[in-house]
């Protein structure tokens, strides 16, 4: 009996093996988990025609993307990367180096981030000084002088006095999330730039202003909820006194659970976020190896799926995702430039 | 007279502290009754929960259109074929058979709010029904095609009063119960489920292509490790020496038994895809990683079976004549076999719960083709469950109950295999 098995077992493997020695079919993506839930559409989509096999993605984050992907040249290399920032210059010399050497660059729409609290409580109404003071680790001493002091506040009363007085809980991505990198560069140094010595710290010492300014405080005011999006949603419908950090996409799929808070004036909308008055938005990219243009079937396809109206326009369905739209003029832009797979430069 | 008083001492003594025993006794055994049932009610609140959520999933909603099919708008020729039809694009179709059924809206974003009524997967169901009746083009056909999970998730609520209310549910409540009078709208088991792969519509995302990667995984780690892990075994049970080299071996099989799956995820990563090229995401390189982790207790459970057949009968085998090798194949091997396959079963099953080292391989990803070898890209059951969780739309927490349940009646029936066999053949001596 288990001969016979065996023998089945074996004959499928041997047989599988032989069928699909040759080279890849499909597209493989890496990169970003805030791309990921666009770019899986798109795939889809582009695989239903039945033309081509449907796109392979894993979401590795927006650095482990760029590894992978600049790891070398050849099929048994990803041909996409997703990054929910642009390419570092020290990864774009790593990807010169390891032979990657023409990167198409793709600007694909913007991700807004929501500071958003549950339903049940009161719409907060925030300023990027008030979310820098609440959540940095070192603030600038209340005193005046031009020193870093930890944190003292523990009432969101404390840091303003217009705000309720609640304890400070905000639950948010751990680091190694881009959406953590995004909140860092955007929230805290966004709001420190506006204490004045700190800004000129900026021109003088880089690396400290970065240290002070991007890191988040660690004694339990800010609480590190994992990458699932879902599970913040969760607990901040279970906890009304807490306020979450997380994509656009989330706030626009929850709504009747929680809202997103007025940030500088401004609140989370499809419109505030596309025309960039909503303070806390970052771009979407993809980069696609030139070399594999040809080499594997279906990515110029892809591509083309991508940036046409239908997908990324205003109307298109990424938009029904919470993708905000670039510009018309930025569109078609960056539409020509990837039809004519124009590689990038660092500029 | 000194005698009897000591004896009715002794009793008296007994006697008296002989509450206090069955005191002692009765709570003991209250400790064991409320751990089990600790246990059991965690067990349940947990089953409950799955259940609860997850049963929704099984059913899916399905709305009767009226679609116009002109293969000139449809941009098809006079004599379309099969690969044709199954190529064009019915959105537009769909969305105009949707204004045709609600003729009130007219404004832009009340329109976009109806697109938003059936499933992007309605397309391709309306390509399928053409393909296999192409008579259907250039007239009104009648199809039933898959709801948007929203409107699903409204249609199976009976009572709307719980829910918060806000416009645009409210004006989707309305479309509903049009559409219900008219016996337009429909709820079925979702067949869907088991045949689709992946999907970023819930309405249209499906087990098929985990349960498929699952199954490649497994015959490979099976294939891998069953003959290696009982020729390993065998040989340490009856071939080896007993010196020190055999002693480090025993005592290192039994410690990888314990080392944390992740680790064998870097190691195939590092060896197999680094070094050995072989391809990203496959069940090919998720089966040998899985068969590395099984190996050890296949190992220990094969030599435990092997040491539990008695001696007497290779003595018995050996004195007729028989050489080693006779010995171990037509005696030894097959009494230890029901033990054998057992301890696989179980490593197995554990095999298919396993999703930590699968992400280093790149089997963490979004999957839509069902594979058909073990070199096409795979994804395995819990790692659906896990990427499911993580999605934004709110269906996909039921779809993440209904793959836990899928993965369950899996792992319950492997075991209730190994349990079975052990019933069914083993022997005690």
């Amino acid at each position: 009996m288990s001969k016979s098995a065996f023998a089945i077992a074996a004959a499928l493997f041997v047989g599988t093996t032989v069928t699909h020695a040759a080279g890849r079919n499909h597209i493989e993506i890496v990169g970003s988990s805030t791309v990921y839930p666009f770019a899986t559409v798109v795939a889809e989509r582009f695989g239903q025609s039945g033309e081509f096999k449907t796109p392979k993605i894993e979401a590795t984050g927006s650095g482990g993307g760029m590894k992978l992907f600049c790891s070398g040249a050849g099929v048994n290399t990803p041909d996409i990367t997703n990054s929910s920032r642009r390419i570092k210059e020290s990864e774009f010399d790593k990807c010169q180096a390891n032979g990657v050497v023409d990167i198409v660059e793709v600007l694909i729409g913007f991700d807004g981030i929501a500071i958003a609290n549950s339903v049940e409580a009161d719409q907060l109404t925030l300023s990027l000084s008030d979310l820098y003071l609440a959540l940095a680790k070192d603030i600038p001493n209340p005193d005046g002088s031009e020193t870093f002091v930890p944190n003292p506040y523990t009432l969101w009363s404390e840091v303003n006095n217009t705000l309720p007085a609640s304890k400070i809980e905000v639950l948010g991505p751990p680091p190694t999330s881009g959406t953590r990198d995004a909140f860092a560069e955007l929230v805290l140094e966004g709001g420190c730039k506006q204490v004045d010595w700190v800004k000129d710290l900026k021109a003088s010492d880089k690396s400290t202003f970065k240290a002070r300014c991007h890191s988040v405080r660690e004694d339990g005011h800010y609480v590190e909820a994992g990458e699932n999006d879902n599970l913040i949603v969760q607990k901040l419908s279970a906890n009304s006194n807490a306020l979450g950090i997380f994509g656009y996409s989330f706030l626009e799929e929850n709504e009747d659970l929680v809202q997103g808070s007025i940030i500088d004036g401004q609140e989370p909308t499809f419109e505030t976020i596309a025309d960039g008055s909503y303070p806390v938005s970052r771009p979407l990219y993809f980069y696609v190896k030139k070399a594999h243009m040809g080499q594997i079937p279906g990515l110029e396809q892809y591509l083309a799926e991508f940036t046409h109206e239908d997908t990324w326009g205003e109307e298109g369905y990424l938009t029904d995702k919470g993708m905000i739209p670039l510009s018309d003029e930025k569109r078609s832009e960056i539409g020509t430039a990837v039809a004519n797979a124009t590689p990038m430069t660092m500029d | 007279m000194n005698n009897t008083t000591t004896k009715r001492n002794t009793t008296d003594i007994v006697k008296a502290g002989l509450a206090k025993r069955y005191a002692r006794e009765r709570r003991f055994k209250l400790m064991g009754v409320a751990a089990v049932s600790i246990s059991m009610a965690f067990l349940a609140f947990l089953l409950i929960s799955i259940f609860a959520k997850g049963l929704p999933a099984f059913q899916t909603t399905y709305i009767k259109l009226d679609i116009t099919l002109e293969k000139k708008s449809l941009g098809l020729p006079e004599e379309p074929t099969a690969i044709e039809i199954s190529r064009a694009r019915y959105d537009k179709s769909i969305k105009k058979a949707l204004l045709a059924q609600f003729p009130d809206v007219t404004k832009r974003k009340e329109k976009r709010m109806l697109y938003q009524f059936v499933s992007s997967y309605a397309s391709r169901q309306v390509a399928d029904a053409l393909v296999a009746d192409p008579t259907l083009l250039d007239t009104t056909a009648s199809l039933w095609v898959l709801a948007d999970d929203e409107v699903a998730a409204l249609a199976r609520q009976a009572d709307y009063t719980l829910e918060k209310k806000d416009k645009q549910t409210e004006i989707t409540r309305a479309r509903i119960e049009e559409l219900k009078a008219e016996n337009r709208i429909e709820t079925r088991f979702n067949w869907l489920f088991f045949q689709r792969g992946d999907s970023r519509e819930p309405e249209a995302a499906g087990i098929k292509g985990a349960i498929m990667g699952s199954f490649y995984t497994l015959i490979v780690t099976l294939v891998l490790s069953f003959p290696i892990g009982v020729a390993a075994a065998v040989y340490l049970e009856e071939f080896a020496p007993k010196n020190k080299l055999t002693d480090i071996i025993e005592v290192n099989i039994n410690n990888l038994a314990a080392v944390p799956s992740i680790v064998y995820g870097l190691l195939g990563v590092a060896v197999f895809i680094n070094f050995f090229h072989l391809p990203r995401s496959a069940p090919l390189v998720g089966g040998i990683v899985l068969s590395l982790m099984t190996l050890p207790t296949i190992i220990i459970a094969s030599r435990a079976a092997l040491k539990s057949v008695p001696p007497s009968i290779a003595d018995a085998a050996l004195a007729l004549g028989a050489s080693k090798i006779q010995t171990i194949t037509h005696h030894v091997l097959p009494l230890a076999m029901p033990g054998i396959l057992t301890g696989t079963i179980i490593g197995m099953a554990q095999a298919l719960g396993e999703s930590a080292p699968l992400l280093m391989i790149g089997m963490v990803a979004f999957i839509v083709d069902v594979p058909t070898g073990i070199t096409d890209p795979a994804t395995v059951l819990p790692v659906q469950v896990y990427l499911w969780s993580d999605s934004p739309e709110r269906a996909f927490t039921e779809r993440t109950s209904a793959a836990i349940m899928v993965l369950l009646i899996f792992l319950i029936a492997m075991n209730a295999l190994a349990v079975l066999l052990r019933k069914q053949f083993e022997r005690r001596w």
